[in-house]
């Protein structure tokens, strides 16, 4: 089974993730209006400002049909902006963007460009010693019960799922270990299975 | 628990690829810097004169008063950047120590040093650069460069001079590519460039680092024009907030700059924008009025 999966392509990291899916063995999609994403089986949203993807998305009315593709069960993986993207809540803010995923973020929590860093992180189900790279990085205050934390660094949340959806605060696309897309790819396939059998 | 490692070449060229497909707008306080955040910049510039008025203002161009870029950083969430005199090692120190996210050393202010960049190498805080051609885009990556951004001519409101410097980047880029290995140490020669920067372009089909297109964007067209040509985002100096209506101008640009191969999109946004800046004939300035060839 063929399975597309598409990047959001307002701004930001946009050719790294195309080159970490493509490298998965999977066709990847640039997304830049809402019916590109009738095309994908699933959806990366990329690191880049979270503010001026949502300027964007308001612009083009694209914030409804992320919400339906999410509702519709549609896997959906952000990192660093795309995480802030994903939330139901942002610490200091009274809105959300897509808000889907049971879980409170706080933006630019470690600190600013001087601050940002690598490191080595485990992640449950996938690695113990994946190179992870935090930008001007949010990090996970709190979740609800149906969100399973992957990954912590620092005493802080930095890596969820939540059934189809997936988050963290670092750029697994920036290095050229696709472990993390890799399990993000499988997401996307078990959830156009069970649509097909459905 | 691994140790966290700060100011990696991979954390600091990283910082400039999120920026990429976004426009970083020039603001010299903190009401045009949230002009520019709600217009959807993905960073500003906080400066104390945009290059127009640097210009008109002439004397001796030196870092921005400290306290813009507090009441800037204090104003917006987006990254800020500043510039630095080139050469100016201590300018550069104060902007870090000040937590701004990158450090523009930038020929729109007069240069410090006339035979020394400055060895961003040394600096946790990233560094923009500006180039004209291959060799001086190399030179800066070798000293530590994280982004480039073509040179164009700043303040001037006139795109010639930009798409001069991105196409010459660009071309040789392709050129490097398709080269045998055995021809690049006589290219680097030829270049004054470090040989190890253009095995790096050869090897990755492309340059290292993130380029932006600056100097002379003044129209959403000329933002999608930088696009077309192969910039990875766009600088705005005097352009926003030198047109007639700054808010407008913002926004149109930044979708410009998305949408750069959407022309009917490209039509609507164009519309009603009022006046843009008043631009400047290249051939009108004098070489000591040409900030390109500050840097070398």
């Amino acid at each position: 089974m063929m399975v597309k999966i598409g990047v959001l392509a307002l701004q930001g990291a946009v050719s790294e993730h195309i080159r970490s899916i493509e490298a998965c063995g999977v066709e990847a999609i640039i997304v830049k209006g809402k019916d590109d994403l009738k095309l994908v089986d699933g959806l990366i949203l990329p690191g880049g400002e979270s503010t001026t993807m949502r300027k964007l998305m308001d612009r083009h009315n694209m914030l409804t049909p992320l919400k339906e593709f999410a509702t519709a069960g549609k896997p959906m993986f952000g990192t660093c902006a795309g995480l802030i993207l994903l939330a139901q809540k942002i610490v200091r803010y009274d809105f959300s963007h897509i808000g889907v995923l049971n879980a409170t973020v706080e933006r630019n929590s470690f600190g600013r460009q001087v601050d940002s860093f690598e490191t080595n992180l485990e992640v449950k189900d996938i690695a113990t010693d994946f190179p992870a790279v935090f930008i001007r990085a949010p990090h996970i205050v709190e979740v609800e019960s149906d969100v399973e934390i992957l990954a912590m660094h620092a005493d802080k949340i930095v890596m969820v799922r939540q059934g189809h959806l997936l988050g963290c605060s670092f750029h697994p696309e920036l290095t050229s270990d696709h472990r993390i897309t890799a399990y993000f790819t499988e997401m996307v396939k078990e959830s156009l299975a069970k649509r097909v059998a459905v | 628990m691994t140790i966290n490692q700060t100011g990696t070449d991979r954390v600091k060229r990283g910082m400039a690829e999120m920026q990429k497909g976004g426009v970083i707008m020039d603001v010299i306080n903190a009401e045009q810097a949230k002009i520019a955040e709600a217009a959807g910049a993905v960073a500003v510039m906080a400066l104390e004169r945009v290059p127009s008025d640097i210009r008109a203002a002439g004397g001796v161009a030196r870092m921005a008063d400290p306290r813009i870029m507090e009441e800037v950083m204090g104003a917006v969430t987006i990254p800020v950047m500043a510039k630095a005199r080139i050469g100016h090692i201590t300018e550069a120190r104060i902007l870090e120590a000040m937590g701004v996210d990158y450090i523009d050393e930038s020929e729109v202010l007069t240069p410090a040093d006339e035979e020394y960049h400055l060895r961003k190498s040394e600096f946790t805080v990233p560094f923009v650069c500006g180039c004209k051609d291959l060799g001086e885009a190399a030179r800066r990556i070798g000293e530590g460069a994280s982004m480039l951004r073509t040179k164009g001519e700043p303040g001037t409101g006139n795109i010639v001079e930009a798409v001069r410097h991105l196409r010459k980047v660009n071309a040789h880029v392709r050129k490097i590519v398709h080269m045998n290995e055995d021809e690049l140490m006589t290219e680097a020669k030829i270049l004054g460039a470090p040989y190890e920067v253009l095995l790096q372009i050869k090897h990755n089909g492309k340059l290292p680092v993130v380029n932006f297109a600056a100097g002379g964007v003044a129209t959403p067209a000329d933002a999608a024009l930088m696009m077309e040509l192969g910039a990875d985002g766009v600088f705005v100096g005097s352009g926003i907030f030198k047109s007639e209506n700054p808010e407008k101008f913002a926004r149109a640009i930044v979708e410009a700059t998305t949408h750069y191969q959407d022309y009917n999109l490209l039509v609507e946004i164009s519309k009603d924008l009022g006046i843009p800046m008043k631009g400047i004939e290249i051939s009108r300035l004098s070489a000591e009025e040409r900030m390109q060839d500050r840097g070398w």
